[in-house]
């Protein structure tokens, strides 16, 4: 599925746009942002799991762009609008140190994901050893500004976070449409079919494959950055380790990770899912939410692999008898 | 200065002992991992979790039943490998024609569930079996009595898996298949018997080692966490599948993690651990016996 500038998606965006000035509860306007921001962290990871590189270690990359941009915010006192770039490029760096040798010397499938998870698990115990700095499993605030909010990227107003979240969630379904319109996409899906062959066919598999874990590094430690700017408290276990790596896998899954709003419907699912089960059971609810996102996880694996909003499309494209891309 | 160098030396030589210990203990995890691994061609990252759920089975059976924790270590032993045969059955079993990644993810989900079960059902906080074993000493050295029967559990467990393997009917079996699935099946092995069983081993050996991490750690439902990383990169390290490869690979991570940890925080042995996995999938991608091709 492309997204194309037609006119049903501009009036969509309008009204995502509007939306906050029409209706203003800052509870819901809340679940809002935070749906935004992990719908792109979500989309982040099938840019690259859609293509069948399936990575276990981008807790670690959403650590190192929330960690990266709050520390040097709370150290150094730099503005996150240039600690955030730091951060990609940290993150960038990170990508390309575990995944050339990855690529280079064929490691695929179970091994990629089993090493990425060794990567998600050094950015976690890194976290946790230099607690002096970066307040180890307590977590760490970024400290509040007295200048400038826009400087310090800190804002009290809901509003701001939710337009914010709505652009960088948008920037992120650009960057996947135009990757699917790419000639990349197709250099991606015959590695992914038969590494080999696409080599033989002059395809650059370690390039290729290179870019695409790049891409999918930078926005995810971007999704980390705005996440932290927006909660103003972050955690090992709310940003990064294997916990947060596998919940994005879940999410993106479970939605569908072949269409560009898969890993946003996932994000709704879970989120709201979470949500109601918080306010229907209170405390009492602790755990329920994972054990419900596990059995449908197994669920969708074994019989709907395309996810739900994957499943709906190509059923509705049988139906109406259309070639099914 | 040469009383610092013998004070030195000393705690040097426990590390070393205690990174042998916990060694023996990250092979007989890696064992139930790679058996899964080489004989079906599926990861379990939910393999921890089973240790979990064997930790809380002996805990509730010491603890609330009033077993003796001899008698209770067979019953969760049992328990985990009724467990693992559950797992294929239910899980991997539908799955065995799919995508590898497929498995892995499905898995994945079961960790999920394992884990919320335990945060559900037994709540989160941290529980022991409230056995201390005493502590052993050589000279100045300080050795954990319960580590020292870990080691030895640990290893004895290995050596009859090796029995089993080398000299039954079913562990010949499994060994063939581990070799060529397709044959097999020509030979007049029910490869599904086979995978079940091979699956109930894998989780026997999880029991087994629950029974033994159980006397050294507090349970909680993200215990596996802590152990469970470290288990694939061990099996990684040492090449999927390879069982030699995985007991070299658990040593030396074990040593790694108990000198690093001499030096500085034990989370700084874990980073070093860490980094040494990537440096050597550099170096040998394909584990670390395996040959140059």
């Amino acid at each position: 599925m492309t997204l194309r500038p037609t006119s049903l998606n501009l009036i969509a965006g309008l009204v995502l746009i509007a939306l906050p000035f029409v209706y203003r509860d800052p509870y819901h306007l809340h679940i809002l942002i935070l749906i935004l921001i992990w719908s792109f962290a979500y989309t982040s990871w099938a840019v690259m799991g859609r293509f069948g590189l399936v990575s276990l270690g981008h807790g670690g990359f959403m650590g190192v762009g929330a960690y990266v941009t709050v520390l040097l915010w709370n150290h150094f006192g730099l503005s996150p609008w240039l600690g955030i770039p730091i951060a990609l490029a940290c993150a960038g760096l990170l990508a390309l140190v575990v995944a050339y040798p990855c690529f280079r010397f064929r490691i695929t499938g179970h091994y990629f994901a089993l090493v990425t998870l060794a990567l998600s698990g050094i950015v976690l115990q890194v976290i946790t050893a230099t607690r002096n700095h970066t307040g180890g499993s307590l977590g760490i605030t970024p400290e509040r500004t007295k200048g400038s909010h826009i400087w310090a990227l800190q804002f009290d107003d809901k509003i701001v976070w939710y337009l914010i979240a709505l652009g960088v969630w948008a920037g992120g379904l650009l960057i996947w449409s135009w990757i699917d319109r790419s000639m990349g996409r197709y250099a991606m899906e015959a590695i992914s079919e038969d590494e080999d062959a696409a080599a033989a066919a002059g395809v650059n598999v370690t390039a290729q494959k290179l870019r695409i874990t790049v891409i999918s590094a930078l926005m995810t430690a971007m999704a980390g950055a705005i996440y932290a700017q927006y909660q103003m408290f972050i955690s090992p276990d709310t940003v990064s380790g294997i916990g947060i790596s596998l919940q994005m896998v879940f999410a993106a899954v479970v939605g569908g990770i072949y269409v560009a709003l898969g890993p946003t419907v996932g994000a709704i699912i879970t989120i709201l899912l979470a949500e109601v089960l918080r306010i229907g059971f209170g405390t009492k609810a602790v755990g329920w939410d994972n054990l419900v996102y596990g059995v449908l996880l197994v669920v969708f694996i074994i019989f709907l692999p395309k996810g739900i909003l994957g499943s709906l499309l190509s059923s509705i494209s049988t139906r109406s008898k259309r070639q099914n891309g | 200065m040469s009383s610092f160098f013998e004070i030195f030396d000393i705690y040097l030589l426990e590390a070393v002992l205690n990174g042998i210990l916990l060694g023996g203990l990250l092979a007989l995890l890696a064992l139930g991992l790679n058996l899964i691994f080489g004989v079906i061609d599926v990861t379990w990252i939910c393999y921890a979790e089973l240790v979990m759920i064997g930790m809380y089975g002996m805990y509730y059976l010491v603890q609330y039943y009033g077993l003796s924790y001899y008698a209770a270590a067979p019953i969760a032993i049992l328990l985990v490998a009724a467990l693992g045969a559950l797992l294929h059955l239910l899980v991997i079993a539908p799955l065995l024609s799919a995508a590898p990644i497929n498995q892995l993810l499905a898995t994945g989900g079961v960790l999920f569930v394992l884990q919320s079960f335990a945060t559900v059902a037994f709540g989160i906080d941290f529980r022991n079996l409230g056995i201390r074993l005493p502590l052993l000493t050589l000279g100045d050295m300080h050795l954990s009595y319960s580590r020292l029967l870990a080691f030895a559990a640990a290893l004895i467990g290995m050596v009859v898996v090796y029995l089993f393997m080398t000299r039954t009917f079913t562990g010949t079996a499994i060994r063939a298949i581990a070799q060529d699935r397709q044959i097999m099946a020509l030979m007049g092995v029910d490869a599904k018997k086979i995978y079940v069983v091979t699956s109930a081993l894998g989780g026997a050996l999880a029991g087994l080692a629950a029974c033994l991490l159980v006397l050294q750690y507090d349970v909680h439902p993200f215990v596996g966490l802590s152990f469970g990383p470290i288990t694939f990169l061990i099996c990684v390290l040492g090449g999927l599948g390879n069982f030699v490869g995985g007991f070299v690979a658990a040593f030396l991570f074990a040593e790694i993690i108990s000198l690093g940890g001499l030096f500085s925080d034990l989370e700084w042995g874990y980073v070093l651990a860490f980094a040494f996995f990537i440096v050597m999938m550099f170096i040998r991608p394909a584990g670390l016996l395996a040959r140059r091709s």
